[in-house]
């Protein structure tokens, strides 16, 4: 065995071809089906020794003393380690340095971290865990998100983190028709499967080296840097494989800690969290509480929009504050209202940390505004789809932001679209497996009802509010065996979506090449920015796309002509080597105004739109999903399958929101951090799904692509939602959608 | 303890081997076979599928004790030489693999699937996978794979 594995140590070569706007083969699909794909947690050095977590049993908690000696004693144990061990500056965190490495003096959530353990086997690391003693004098935790607010302060400022007002219109419009609602929003995981871990190897230099799933490398080696006390470049950072994020691995997790073991007892140390580590381990989406008014006139035409938005923070700010910018700027959804009033508020409690998930804030704002959009048409007498249709934004409309929408916005065809799709057979009762309740055998029928439910949604692609958001990417030609080579290089996080793929297909387009070889993904080379924000192929592939022009642009000088299309690369190039780099911004957001939330902050609009298809079980309580189906328009599809893709696996994460994912919370505590209790669909819960995708280019962005990953997560969750309320006449205004909601029990 | 166990058709031995460690402990930590996963390590999510004896199994659930003198396939045992499982080769070509980190337990539990029923129809398919758990695709292209497989093989 070589002495470390990691995923890309060596190149990802591809001989397929296929440039933009066709689907080639992944670089490491073969690799991932013979199962030798090296992810995070396979990684293995020969020396290594193994490091542990010892996590806080209490959401709050002053720290009265902590007694190592009984943990050191353990045979087979390298170090333990407190926060006095931290060398730098023991915080952390993307928008404030307000989360510790080591808890200091207090723990703000249950999970926060104490102290670290290395051992020579797991087992040895989390026996001695166990013999550390943390004698806590417990606090009364912060839970509730609408008081929050007035409550102790849990860090200095107070529980406020960000609020953030919109203003437009008239603030006292009046209307004839009027309806309000009051939603909840429960805690969503990531759930990535592959858990958090990596392998810190400490290197002669001083300094250390990390292999570490992560989605962003240059932010993760900012702050591991700081919290070490080193210049940056003795902290250097490889991709390792990564097993899915979704938003939670924007964070750090055990990057700093596996480098302070690393450090001190002088031996690779590998960190793997197990699952219930793992739902400790990470934010998750923040659960929320909206207050929703819409106003309209008989025709449906919406006159005003007033909403209070409550978004959980929990303990630490992690990205809170983008998260409350996103719900109160996309607060009203896709849809034209010349007066709004939108507040959202983002606090801090004793609950677990929230950031970054999929659809991040949009989510929030979406289950509330169609829920609202529902009750409105049900109002009226409309449908809910020709209600949606009426106030439909379109090209040309005004965000509540001020903000024109300068490109494609084709909400009202997104809608019609899945309207127009024909509806699945009624239930036949032929097979359980297709019946609410399934195998488990509880009904062939009786007591099922069907309905059908629409939303539409609205996300924000890119980062916002001026953030320099940029990536940078290398690319290099050469000859290699009488043939024409490139290789491209960026520190954008490849963690399931396939931008491996988009760039060697970016490449072969612009450089007429059939080998491209993908370099590992590293801190060797500038920022590519986070995984997140459905931004890489827009960012990433922006700056492959302009390294590729820089390369071309030196292949044409040598060949005395702008068009290569006639030359022979291999000839023309020789032992010369071609190798340029390049960074790509796009166009610059601007801050949003702190009274009145105006400002151009966002740089491009991506929309879905679902059509769902339930039956319930009225005596149970229980959910089939039979269908759901999807519109998005995606710019251009840079690799139609890998989009269709996201648009499955971003409409499954929104199905999981809707009828079974909470992580529920007691007094601070979670009662379920297990895949036992904390359920994610299975193949018998994703109903078969329809995709429409359009291809309306955005003028603005490389090859016209429009950001993809969030908008199925979006409306997915409300066109279920609004699927069984069709069903059942229930108002239903919480997801997760639990069966007492429905029996009344 | 001493565990002598057959994988993917060698014979292979561990030492000092503490009776706690599981099967997946033992392939992933100490024979170097990291293909099959630790997502969940108590049998909830389908990852870490290998088969013992021909039957798939969740080898976090299996004592790496109790694999002494049996033989396992993993899922490095499936393809011969360059050449894919026709299970590997429809998931690379439909999309089904997207992170990647349930591939292994699925094309497992896929291979399993088909070698017991040639032709399945998507309900079985369905209840047959329903074990192993995908975050990314919304499982419609791992059912294409499967589907795929099933006319192939």
């Amino acid at each position: 065995m070589s002495p470390i594995r990691t995923a890309l140590t060596s190149a990802l070569t591809s001989e397929v071809t296929g440039g933009i706007g066709t689907s080639p083969r992944r670089p490491d699909g073969n690799l991932k089906v013979r199962g030798e794909f090296a992810y995070a947690s396979d990684l293995w050095h020969e020396d290594m020794v193994w490091g542990a977590t010892l996590r806080s049993p209490h959401p709050h908690a002053r720290i009265v003393s902590v007694d190592l000696t009984e943990a050191i004693r353990v045979p087979g144990v390298r170090a333990v380690l407190t926060h006095e061990d931290v060398p730098g500056l023991n915080r952390y965190g993307l928008e404030r340095k307000d989360q510790p490495v080591l808890a200091e003096g207090v723990v703000r959530y249950q999970g926060e971290p104490v102290a670290l353990v290395a051992a020579d086997h797991p087992e040895t690391a989390r026996r001695a865990m166990r013999r550390v003693k943390v004698a806590y004098e417990v606090l009364e935790p912060v839970v509730d998100v609408e008081t929050a607010a007035g409550a102790a302060p849990l860090h200095p400022g107070g529980n406020l983190l960000r609020h953030v007002p919109v203003r437009r219109g008239d603030q006292a419009a009046t209307a004839a028709v009027v309806v309000t609602g009051r939603y909840e929003v429960g805690m969503q995981d990531q759930a990535f499967l592959g858990p958090e871990s990596g392998l810190a190897v400490p290197a002669e230099d001083g300094g250390v080296d990390l292999y570490v799933a992560t989605q962003w490398l240059h932010v993760d080696r900012e702050q591991v840097a700081r919290a070490l006390g080193m210049p940056e470049d003795k902290v250097r950072l490889t991709l390792s494989g990564v097993g899915g994020a979704f938003g939670g691995r924007e964070d750090l997790s055990m990057q700093v800690h596996a480098c302070l073991l690393a450090l001190r007892t002088g031996r690779p140390v590998k960190m793997v969290y197990n699952r219930e580590e793992s739902f400790y381990g990470h934010v998750h989406r923040h659960p929320a509480v909206l207050h929703y008014e819409h106003g309209a006139d008989r025709t449906g035409k919406l006159s005003y929009v007033k909403a209070k938005i409550y978004l959980d923070g929990g303990a630490y700010a992690s990205s809170t504050g983008a998260v409350v910018a996103n719900a109160a700027t996309l607060g009203i959804g896709p849809y034209e209202v010349d007066n709004v009033t939108v507040d959202a508020w983002g606090l801090y409690t004793n609950n677990p940390p929230c950031g970054a998930m999929r659809g991040f804030g949009a989510v929030q704002a979406a289950f509330a505004y169609e829920s609202q959009m529902d009750r409105l048409a049900a109002e009226l007498g409309l449908h809910p789809v020709e209600l949606r249709l009426r106030n439909a934004m379109a090209e040309g409309s005004v965000m509540p932001t001020g903000q024109l929408v300068d490109s494609a916005a084709p909400v009202a065809r997104l809608l019609e679209l899945v309207r127009d799709k024909p509806l699945p057979p009624p239930s036949g009762a032929l097979d359980l497996r297709d019946m609410p309740g399934g195998v488990a055998n509880t009904t062939h029928g009786e007591g099922v009802v069907r309905g059908v439910g629409y939303a539409v949604g609205i996300k924000n692609i890119c980062f916002s509010e001026g953030y320099d958001d940029y990536s940078t990417a290398r690319v290099r030609l050469q000859v290699v065996n009488g043939e024409p080579v490139a290789q491209a290089h960026t520190a954008a996080c490849e963690v399931g979506q396939g931008l491996v793929t988009v760039v060697q297909q970016i490449v072969r387009t612009e450089l007429g090449v059939r080998r491209v070889a993908i370099l590992p993904m590293d801190t060797t080379i500038g920022d590519g920015g986070s995984t997140s924000a459905s931004r890489q192929t827009y960012v990433t592939g922006g700056a492959v796309k302009a390294a590729c022009a820089a390369v071309r642009a030196e292949l044409a000088a040598m060949a005395g002509t702008e068009d290569l299309s006639e030359v022979d690369l291999a000839e023309l190039l020789g032992d010369r080597v071609v190798d340029r780099t390049a960074e790509y911004r796009h166009r610059r957001t601007e801050p949003i105004a702190p009274v009145t939330g105006q400002g151009n902050a966002h740089v491009q609009y991506g929309f879905a739109a679902h059509r769902a298809v339930v039956d319930v079980d009225t005596e149970l309580g229980l959910v089939k999903v039979v269908r759901l189906d999807c519109a998005q328009d995606v710019g251009r599809a840079l690799n139609p399958q890998a989009v269709v893709g996201q648009i499955q696996g971003g409409s499954a994460q929104g199905l999981g929101l809707a009828v079974m994912e909470e992580i529920r919370t007691s007094g601070g505590r979670v009662r379920n951090p297990s895949f036992t209790d904390y359920l994610i669909p299975t193949t018998l819960d994703m109903p078969p799904m329809g995709v429409d995708v359009l291809e309306l280019a955005d003028p603005n962005a490389p090859y016209g692509v429009r950001g993809v990953g969030e908008p199925p997560t979006i409306s997915s969750t409300p066109a279920i939602v609004a699927a069984i309320r069709a069903a059942t006449g229930l108002a239903l205004t919480r997801v997760p959608v639990r069966p007492e909601h429905i029996t009344g029990t | 303890m001493r565990v002598d166990v057959t994988v993917n058709g060698e014979a292979r031995r561990a030492d000092d081997v503490w009776e706690g460690e599981s099967l997946l402990f033992l392939l992933r930590e100490r024979l170097g076979l990291p293909g099959a996963k630790n997502a969940c390590e108590q049998g909830e999510c389908g990852s870490c599928t290998v088969y013992l004896d021909d039957v798939p199994v969740c080898a976090c659930l299996v004592a790496a004790g109790q694999a002494h003198g049996r033989e396992v396939r993993t899922v490095e045992g499936l393809a011969v030489g360059d050449e894919l499982d026709p299970v590997q080769e429809a998931f690379v070509e439909a999309g089904a693999v997207q992170c990647g980190f349930c591939t292994p337990g699925l094309v497992v539990a896929a291979h399993d699937l088909l070698n017991r029923v040639a032709a399945p129809s998507d309900p079985e398919i369905r209840e047959a996978l329903a074990g192993n758990l995908c975050r990314c695709t919304g499982y419609e292209k791992i059912l294409d794979a499967v589907r795929l497989a099933a006319r192939r093989r």
